[in-house]
């Protein structure tokens, strides 16, 4: 079991089986509609656990990128016409650019004063589309249209569906690839030693920009696609919460673990629909079951399963 | 021309002479100890040469080219390279995935193939790791060829940072202290390495308390007190010299 | 130059709350490295509690001082149930359980009292005072009087007092105040104690201009943390220094600028500042020892 969750083969085809499976537990439109966000979620995670989890750079400004590839797409379409893939990789562009700008002097921060400033990065962006109303509809928000992909609209849950989990799977082959080649050994080094990787000749700042901007691409591309699937986008998605809730997933799941990502970005957007029958006392648990899983599991929910088989198995054998 | 020259380094931490006017060179090929008591400066002096430190005053040149102000990632290029006395590990990967990073600057590097795994890049990187594997097995890290940085004995790790100095692929290997911690038998293995390295023309600084190794496999000697050159010379010398007998070896004799 | 001063005295206020917040955010980090998400919690648990017993007919006084007390009784409870068991952890993990025990703490609030808005009358009534042109509610005063008030008892307690010393000792050295004795377990106690004390003054102090409700304490913690972060964290001074900064350009780029970008000025200047101080205004200089 343990084997089949590292052998790289193993995982992305157990991930396809899951992903393939699931809808037939699927009653309604509805469960196509969670599941949708919870895979865009996922490749958001699996993005920024690059920079967290691998990198050891915290952001609490992501869902600001993600919110800035959404109005990308919305303004791209609606306003300018544009074909909906080219808004999204022009948002990408932009996104990217701008997070290659920033990453340089933000990173050079450390711990709580880069947590600080993804985070007013973050507020500022989202102030801005909240003011500028004449662009992002303000509060209110904009509507955006469906995603027409040549002639193919994806009108349905169902379609998004397929289309995000096969997403999901390039997205996690890719970090996979990233994480396990020079590139990634050079970025876990600058995290798990700093000097000791200057010394043999990596730049190691070069590596955490180049994660920051990767990851902050990945979530403006997954922004454009949430605008065209939801049809509706309003400056709450480039919130503090938003951020808060995408770097929860990362660490709950498991950092650096790329199918932990995945497993925490799925249960924490499945988590709200369980406890919506609580009404009121749904904040409250989910806030306990927050502190729970990182008092009992500081890894992280996958790291800390594949311990526990792992320990399981030596202990028969 | 001398690998490497330093002339009268200084760095002081607030106030405190850390170097004082410090020269001397090191020929190429040579092993070259310094030694001195705790808190004579010679780990100072290898965060000066590596430039994790900027001198307050005085310069070090590397085969010719000042190093004052060049980033440690650009000096690894030029091929310096070094071990920490207390350990640069990196305890999130793989022993193997350690010394790997230290081949960084001789692998394909490059983000799209390795975004895309392409065929060419994945297997330059297999070459590496066997390379790397092969690295692991001259340091005498055979048996760790599969383990988890984290989960090896410090004596390994010791070596283990060796092994990832060395798949730099450097012309100057720096050594703080690697037979600390270390057993007799276990410091005799560490002669060997350090021997073999010298051997294949690669110039060895050793910081090292145990005499035994420095004496048997030195062919340069520096000793610094307080910061400043105590003596110079070949093991004989240095051992001659009363001021170093005072200042240290006298208290090990 | 009313104008202005008008500004002045709204960024004052606002301002004095946060360095009581930043406060709370420095006290707990030098006694334990962790950032506690949950600082803004104690501002509005504080309030809520002082308006619901205010609005019950509890004198003002006492229900401020009940107020106090239950704040410190979350507070203290926080840290034995959620920071105390994590001690080990990273500080990302630890972060995310500060936030968790935010969230924990609004939703709690929520089924404790409601949505709603809860108000508490001014402690020296509405009539304005008049200074130079600009007026100065006596809310204002009393907002920036007890900050002044507490600064000064913290700097008191943290100067004079052996266990106060004892508290700084172990922020600076973990193992040296283990070793003379002191009991890190305690001091990370009183800690949140303290913090949780301040954030409940600054909450009900605050109440009578800002009203407040359950989530009152996302803003006001995400101020703090910015005095804290903006003096330099761990340093009491620089938070204090940090939040009137805050609150004070707050104020001024509300009136000058444009309200709608009056959060973003308070940003843009924190960010600027760590451009080109990593460690903030007063923060030590980290050195990285090889």
């Amino acid at each position: 079991m343990a084997k089949l969750m590292n052998a790289r083969s193993g995982g992305l085809a157990l991930l396809a089986l899951v992903m393939a499976v699931s809808p037939l537990g699927f009653t309604n439109a509805y469960y196509y509609d969670v599941a949708v966000g919870a895979l865009f979620n996922a490749m958001i995670c699996v993005g920024l656990n690059l920079l967290i989890g691998y990198g050891g750079q915290i952001s609490l400004g992501h869902g600001a990128f993600f919110a800035l590839g959404a109005y990308a797409s919305a303004i791209g379409t609606s306003r300018w016409g544009l074909p909906p893939l080219a808004a999204l990789g022009g948002g990408a562009v932009l996104v990217g650019l701008l997070a290659f700008v920033l990453a340089r002097p933000i990173l050079r921060l450390k711990g709580h004063y880069l947590a600080m400033a993804t985070l007013g990065i973050g507020m500022i962006i989202y102030i801005v589309l909240k003011t500028e109303a004449q662009w992002t509809g303000g509060p209110d928000g904009m509507g955006v249209d469906p995603l027409a992909l040549g002639g193919f609209v994806l009108a349905t849950d169902r379609h998004w569906y397929w289309l995000a989990a096969m997403l999901l799977l390039v997205v996690v082959w890719l970090a996979l690839n990233l994480v396990e080649s020079p590139v990634g050994r050079a970025l876990r080094a600058g995290h798990g030693a700093q000097i000791g990787a200057e010394v043999v000749g990596v730049d190691t700042s070069h590596y955490k920009v180049l994660m920051f901007v990767v990851s902050a691409v990945v979530a403006s591309m997954v922004g454009s696609l949430f605008a065209h699937k939801n049809g509706f986008i309003t400056p709450d998605i480039a919130g503090f919460h938003r951020s808060i809730e995408l770097v929860t997933m990362v660490v709950l799941g498991g950092m650096a673990s790329i199918y932990g990502s995945v497993l925490g970005a799925v249960l924490l957007t499945l988590l709200p629909q369980v406890l919506a029958g609580f009404d009121d006392y749904e904040a409250m648990i989910f806030g306990a079951i927050m502190m729970g899983t990182m008092i009992f599991l500081p890894k992280g929910l996958l790291p800390s399963l594949i311990t526990q088989i792992r320990k399981r198995a030596g202990g028969r054998s | 021309m001398s690998m490497l020259e330093v002339e009268g380094l200084s760095k002081e931490f607030g106030g405190v002479h850390a170097i004082e006017d410090l020269s001397f060179r090191v020929e190429e090929g040579h092993i070259h100890s310094i030694i001195g008591p705790n808190g004579a400066g010679k780990t100072t002096l290898f965060n000066l040469i590596t430039g994790i430190y900027t001198p307050s005053a005085g310069q070090v040149r590397f085969d010719g080219r000042p190093i004052g102000g060049v980033a440690p990632s650009r000096l690894a290029a030029w091929g310096l390279s070094r071990t920490f006395q207390n350990l640069q590990v990196f305890f999130n990967m793989s022993a193997i995935e350690n010394v790997m990073v230290g081949a960084h600057l001789h692998v394909d590097r490059r983000f799209w193939p390795s975004l895309l795994r392409l065929p060419g890049s994945v297997r330059r990187d297999r070459a590496c790791r066997r390379q790397c594997a092969d690295l692991m097995e001259f340091v005498g890290l055979g048996p760790y060829v599969r383990a988890e940085a984290s989960s090896m004995p410090y004596g390994a790790l010791k070596r283990l940072e060796i092994a990832r100095a060395l798949a730099a692929q450097p012309k100057l290997l720096l050594l703080d202290e690697p037979a600390a911690g270390l057993n007799a038998t276990e410091s005799r293995e560490i002669d060997q390495v350090i021997k073999k390295v010298a051997a294949q023309g690669i110039t060895v600084i050793l910081v090292e308390h145990d005499m035994k190794m420095v004496m048997g496999i030195s062919d340069h000697i520096l000793a610094l007190d307080y910061g400043r050159k105590l003596a110079e010379g070949n093991p004989a010398q240095v051992r001659a010299n009363p001021e170093v007998v005072a200042a240290y070896l006298g208290a090990q004799c | 130059m009313a104008e202005l001063l008008q500004y002045l005295f709204a960024g004052l206020t606002s301002g004095a709350i946060y360095a009581l917040a930043g406060l709370g955010f420095a006290i707990i980090y030098n006694a334990s490295h962790v950032i506690n998400f949950a600082q803004g919690e104690f501002i509005m648990i504080g309030g809520m509690t002082t308006a619901t017993l205010a609005a019950a007919g509890v004198p003002v006084p006492l229900a401020a001082l009940a107020a106090m007390a239950v704040t410190m009784l979350v507070g203290v409870a926080l840290e034995k149930f959620a920071i105390e068991p994590a001690r080990d952890s990273d500080v990302v993990t630890i972060i995310i359980i500060t936030i968790g025990a935010s969230i924990f703490l609004r939703g709690a609030a929520q089924v404790v009292w409601d949505k709603e808005f809860h108000a508490l009358a001014p402690f020296s009534g509405e009539t304005p005072i008049r200074v130079l042109g600009a007026t100065l509610m006596p809310q204002s005063l009393w907002v920036v009087g007890v900050a002044m008030a507490m600064i000064a008892g913290l700097w008191w307690f943290f100067n004079r007092t052996l266990f106060g010393k004892a508290m700084l000792a172990t922020s600076f050295n973990r193992l040296a105040a283990q070793l003379m004795g002191i009991g890190v377990k305690k001091v990370l106690l009183v800690s949140f104690a303290l913090s949780a004390a301040l954030g409940a003054v600054g909450g009900i102090v605050v109440t009578p201009i800002a009203f407040t409700n359950y989530e009152a304490g996302i803003m006001l913690g995400l101020k703090g943390f910015s005095a804290a972060v903006l003096g330099g964290l761990g340093n009491g001074m620089g938070a204090v220094v940090g939040g009137l900064i805050v609150g004070i350009a707050e104020a001024l780029g509300a009136g000058y600028v444009s309200s709608a970008y009056k959060d973003a000025i308070a940003f843009v200047i924190i960010l600027v500042v760590l451009f080109f101080m990593p460690n903030g205004l007063f923060g030590k200089k980290g050195v990285d020892r090889v």
